[in-house]
């Protein structure tokens, strides 16, 4: 008999919220790029809940799926020599268990 | 016979695809023959579905709307078939301009837009679009002025992301499919934009 799939885990954050991502250097298989670690951005919204990558990765079932966020970060607040606008932007999807309350 | 060049042993990666195929053919989970039509469909794919995805959104508004609410709910509206795929559709409009990338590897719509060009898989293009987009847009040929802000789409994990372009003015009567042929890949990229 299957197993019941468990429920995804709970939203913690909400489009507007300011979030920081954690500046952590785990190894393995990780989506969350270097050059967002340790910055602050605004969530988005949400873009649904995903099965672990980083479990994924190892072979194992990735559960229970991590809710996905797009994260909007200023580009002066990730380069501090950025050339261009103060309201360019970059965008980044990143999971539940990388971003904290700044 | 065209010279073949120099010798040259497979590589891990080759190695790997062959024993792989090899195995599951073997196992009889797919066959040569279906392997085969698979590669060479994703090898027809160009990025035509795209384009038509966007005329529909420059003629339709009702279309529009739902294609940014849900972009995969509304590829499927026009047969299109895509899945697997969870697409997020981004606007351009006066204010802003959107810009695709994969910073960690080349995600891709490619059920959109096909096989991605080899620019948009080098180190070159992948490090410098979240860094510098203005210069890297500027070597396309795209100036895009200080006022208009620039937002850039890292596609770092489960979604995938089509740039909807502003409709060129001087395409007022256009039909769909006269529209579409305005629309290349670059466009919905975001490292172009479509001109009449």
């Amino acid at each position: 008999m299957a197993r019941a799939r468990p429920r995804p885990l709970k939203e913690q954050f909400r489009p507007g919220d300011a979030v920081r991502v954690l500046d952590a250097h785990p190894l393995g298989h990780v989506r969350t790029p270097f050059y967002i670690r340790g910055k602050t951005g605004t969530v988005e919204r949400l873009c649904g809940a995903f099965p672990n990558p980083e479990e994924l990765a190892q072979m194992r079932d990735g559960l229970p799926a991590q809710p996905l966020y797009r994260v909007r970060f200023r580009q002066q607040d990730v380069w501090p020599d950025y050339r261009g606008g103060a309201d360019d932007v970059v965008e980044v999807e990143i999971y539940q268990h990388w971003l904290e309350k700044p | 016979m065209n010279d073949p060049g120099p010798y040259r042993p497979l590589t891990y990666f080759q190695l790997m695809e062959i024993s792989l195929r090899e195995l599951l053919v073997e196992k009889g989970v797919v066959t040569e023959e279906e392997v085969a039509e698979e590669v060479e469909a994703m090898r027809r794919r160009g990025y035509e579905r795209g384009a038509r995805v966007v005329a529909r959104a420059w003629t339709d508004p009702g279309y529009k709307q739902r294609l940014l609410e849900n972009g995969t709910k509304a590829c499927e509206e026009l047969g299109l078939e895509v899945p697997a795929l969870k697409l997020l559709v981004v606007e351009n409009t006066p204010e802003v301009h959107n810009a695709i990338v994969c910073t960690l590897c080349s995600c891709y719509p490619r059920m959109l837009l096909g096989i991605p060009p080899e620019w948009y898989k080098s180190r070159n293009y992948r490090s410098r679009m979240v860094r510098e987009p203005r210069a890297v847009l500027a070597e396309f040929g795209l100036e895009i002025p200080e006022r208009v802000a620039i937002r850039v789409h890292d596609s770092t994990a489960d979604m995938r992301y089509l740039v909807l372009p502003m409709r060129p003015s001087g395409t007022e009567g256009w039909n769909e499919e006269r529209l579409a042929s305005l629309v290349t890949r670059d466009c919905m990229i975001g490292v172009a934009v479509p001109r009449a």
